[in-house]
């Protein structure tokens, strides 16, 4: 198939509609505008809809309503945006409905800035909104997987019945490359329990139980849940960790830097491999425990856009068997190669 | 004695199993409440309307939270305040179905006020009922916004005062004055005659949407004994004689005769025509006949500055599509943001045989500057063996480094030879294409308007392309 030179945040947009959504809600955000943009235009094309909500709360609020009924939708913000949305995201885990959210994330806290970080890793892994949820949480590292990636979040959102987020930064949703896109899903999977406007539909949406008995049967249903989806969904990628004394570990954009730092390092001598996780939730736990209990492997290295988010899962992973080293940049500063080789150099 | 049996609405459960406890015919609503009467109007109507299998209701935060103990319908249950936007998606999704924002004071008027706002001035297709007993209920007896100045709560102790907390909100009034609403009217539940007035209303309400014509909004003026610590009697008088004083039942707006139905026909493409709709149909597929040489080993970095309008970021743009049609891997990443706004804009365009790890170029390879700022901001980052391509006609000092190729390229000037200062950024293109070999000029000519699809630039891209290579030539 041929390849077309497109922006990681378009490349959302066209994934989504080849997954077949057919309902998109926004609020623009930089830097996730771009995929509202694109989606005002191209999903009234193929037919859907396209509507700027009056807010984020509004926004996920809409998804909501429109995740109860039979067709796909979806929304894309920006981590302030993220942070608003919180509140409908509870009610959707709680409700066990089907969307997709995609976030660029940006500089915070606060109005921060628009420049790339990973400091969203927390509030959409670890929950921001309230209650005991997960989210099923991808991590692209380039414009083909933000295509990929949005369409198996589509997937894995209906097979679970679970909120799906597409956790991105700055730089890969504004950078080109080269994407091959598949032929559009032209099968939904059913959804018997949707409530779809016909007779057999009296159904209900809803996350509240008010007997405490029924709302911890409840919990227990959902974390028996997010087990069998850290079963059979963990996604990640490991490059020439075979052999490695040391393994980096860093998603998105960090990753394609720590490919870069990989490349340097080894001919140089070191023997070192990346691992990158694809799915953030699940987290490739399981795949940390073995390098952890691997003779060959010295240490871990960690590198985070963020005061060190995802380190702390990687540390649990490892449970002091191996020394986990940190170095992280804020502010949407992004590390050179030679720089984290330096800093890796330092570490060991 | 003859007995009538009363039934109830068949939009309603037989037996409210999932309110559960002993009397599953009876509702969890007190004496004296005003939601069990106006849930009865609604679900007559729906049931004498044929609409109960397309209809769809949407509950609120408060004691109606569990109106889908009652209603044999689709129930959607929403987080506070925000009935109207779940109401609007699912309204997007299913545009047959029958939706109902059910909705208090506290939901609708407070913490949900913009919701209700946005969702009646988009004239969104739906029917909104709105619950006034000037009192949060299911919480507890606190201030409502639509609270009486003087009236105690447990959150106005010593009365609502306008000083603390502001008067209360006419909810009607204020929908009434939006242009898309088309039917708003306030009715209060006190005696038979009002309860046929409501009765009316809600039926209409519901015939609006029905009909396709947009959005109506029903306030009803309710009691709630509880919250508001009175007998059930007691409220139904201070309703009549004290709420409704501020709250004027009454059409506030009535445009139903007039109003067309809205009608939106969705385009519904086959899946064959997908690819061509989004625009994701590939360059390589429209050039036709160009032998391409073999992929060479190669990693070229480059960096592309100017001003914001000079074309630096197209620039790149075309160069990273022109060498993925080579069949290169390539990455193309702006500045973006603020930096673009300064008025200057830079790109990082690398091409590769090989994978490419980060599209973050922090030494080129080869540097593109067309002005001056962009030379002085990265001329030291070029690696040592590299290019420096600038226009020599917009910098008057060339760069100082004798590690790196420099060629001056008076690009601007003479794009604007040929036609048109906008095309300077082809002339570097043409530049960077001849110094470095590996393309193919029938590719290029026929790769760029595909590119550049501005009609009125074709003929010119396509000699400043050329003369960016002659320049080199003669350099």
């Amino acid at each position: 198939m041929s390849k077309v030179l497109i922006k990681g945040n378009e490349a959302v947009v066209r994934g989504a509609l080849l997954a077949g959504c057919k309902n998109f809600f926004g609020y623009p955000i930089t830097p996730a505008s771009e995929i509202a943009e694109t989606a005002a235009y191209y999903f009234p094309l193929l037919g859907g809809t396209f509507l700027q909500a009056e807010s984020e709360i509004g926004a996920i609020n809409m998804v909501y309503g429109a995740a109860s009924s039979k067709a796909r939708c979806m929304t894309a913000s920006s981590s302030p945006g993220m942070s608003l949305k919180m509140e409908g995201i509870s009610y959707i885990a709680g409700a066990e409905l089907p969307c997709v959210i995609i976030d660029i994330m940006r500089g915070g806290p606060g109005l921060g800035n628009i420049a790339p970080e990973q400091a969203d890793y927390n509030q959409i892994i670890k929950g921001g909104g309230h209650g005991s949820y997960s989210l099923i949480v991808v991590a692209p590292n380039s414009a083909q997987e933000m295509c990929d990636l949005t369409m198996l979040a589509f997937e894995l959102s209906d097979k679970y019945r679970n909120p799906a987020v597409v956790l991105a930064d700055g730089i890969i949703g504004q950078m080109m490359e080269p994407v091959e896109f598949p032929e559009p899903v032209q099968t939904m999977p059913d959804r018997p329990w949707a409530v779809s406007g016909t007779i057999d539909s009296h159904h209900l949406i809803c996350s509240i139980q008010l007997d405490p008995d029924m709302l911890e049967a409840h919990n227990l249903a959902l974390q028996a849940k997010y087990a069998r989806i850290a079963e059979n969904e963990i996604r990640y990628e490991a490059i020439q960790c075979d052999d490695a004394e040391h393994i980096l570990v860093g998603y998105g954009i960090v990753s394609r830097i720590l490919q870069g730092v990989m490349e340097q390092l080894r001919t140089e001598g070191y023997k070192v491999g990346l691992m990158r996780p694809i799915t953030l939730s699940p987290f490739p736990t399981p795949q940390l425990i073995a390098f952890a209990e691997n003779n060959n492997v010295k240490s871990l290295f960690v590198c985070e856009l963020s005061a060190g988010q995802m380190v702390d899962d990687v540390r649990l992973a490892v449970n002091g068997r191996k020394p986990v080293h940190l170095y992280t940049r804020m502010g949407g500063k992004v590390p050179t190669v030679k720089e984290i080789v330096e800093k890796f150099k330092e570490s060991i | 004695m003859k007995t009538t049996i009363l039934q109830k609405p068949a939009s309603f459960y037989d037996e409210f199993t999932q309110k559960g406890g002993a009397q599953l015919a009876n509702t969890h609503y007190c004496p004296g409440c005003g939601h069990g009467i106006l849930h009865k109007l609604i679900a007559e109507a729906v049931s004498d309307f044929g609409i109960q299998d397309k209809t769809v209701l949407i509950s609120p935060v408060g004691c109606s939270v569990f109106a889908y103990y009652y209603f044999d319908v689709g129930n959607i249950q929403a987080a506070h305040g925000r009935a109207p936007a779940v109401a609007t998606g699912y309204k997007r999704s299913n545009p047959e179905s029958i939706v109902i924002s059910y909705q208090g004071d506290g939901d609708l008027a407070a913490i949900g006020a913009n919701e209700i706002l946005q969702a009646a001035n988009r004239g969104e297709q739906m029917t909104v009922f709105f619950v006034n007993n000037a009192i949060y209920g299911m919480t507890g007896g606190q201030m409502a916004p639509t609270t009486l100045i003087g009236q105690k709560s447990t959150t106005t102790p010593r009365g609502r005062t306008m000083q603390n907390e502001g008067y209360p909100l006419r909810m009607a009034e204020i929908i009434a004055t939006l242009e898309a609403p088309v039917y708003v009217e306030r009715v209060m539940m006190t005696d038979p005659k009002n309860i046929a007035r409501t009765r009316k209303a809600v039926r209409k309400a519901l015939k609006i949407q029905m009909e396709k014509k947009g959005f109506s909004f029903v306030e009803v003026l309710s009691g709630c004994p509880t919250g508001l610590k009175m007998t059930p009697v007691n409220t139904k008088n201070w309703i009549t004689d004290v709420l409704s004083k501020y709250f004027e039942p009454g059409v506030k707006k009535d445009e139903s005769e007039d109003r067309e139905p809205i009608i939106t026909l969705h385009p519904d493409p086959h899946f064959e025509e997908y690819h061509e709709l989004l625009d994701i149909r590939s360059l390589s597929d429209k050039v036709k006949g160009v032998k391409l040489s073999a992929v060479k080993e190669m990693v070229d970095e480059i960096k592309i500055a100017g001003f914001g309008g000079q074309g630096v970021l197209s620039l790149g743009y075309a160069l990273a599509n022109i060498a993925m049609g080579h069949n290169y891997k390539v990455s193309w990443l702006p500045s973006y943001g603020p930096e673009m706004r300064g008025g200057t804009a830079n790109c990082s365009v690398k091409i590769s045989d090989k994978r490419i790890s980060s599209p973050m170029i922090d030494n080129p390879t080869v540097l593109v500057a067309m002005n001056k700022p962009s030379l002085q901001k990265f001329v030291d980052d070029v690696q040592p063996g590299g290019v420096i391509l600038y226009d020599s006609g917009l910098i008057d000092e060339a760069p100082k480094r004798n590690d790196v190729t420099v060629i001056g390229i008076p690009a601007t000037a003479e794009a604007d030879k040929l036609g048109s200062t906008k095309a300077a950024n082809m002339v570097m293109l043409g530049a960077y294409a001849k110094i470095r070999g590996y393309l193919s000029n029938d590719y290029v000519k026929q790769a760029l308007p595909l590119i550049i699809k501005n009609k009125s630039f074709h003929k010119l891209n396509e000699d400043a392309f050329k003369r960016g290579m002659e320049l080199v030539k003669n350099s």
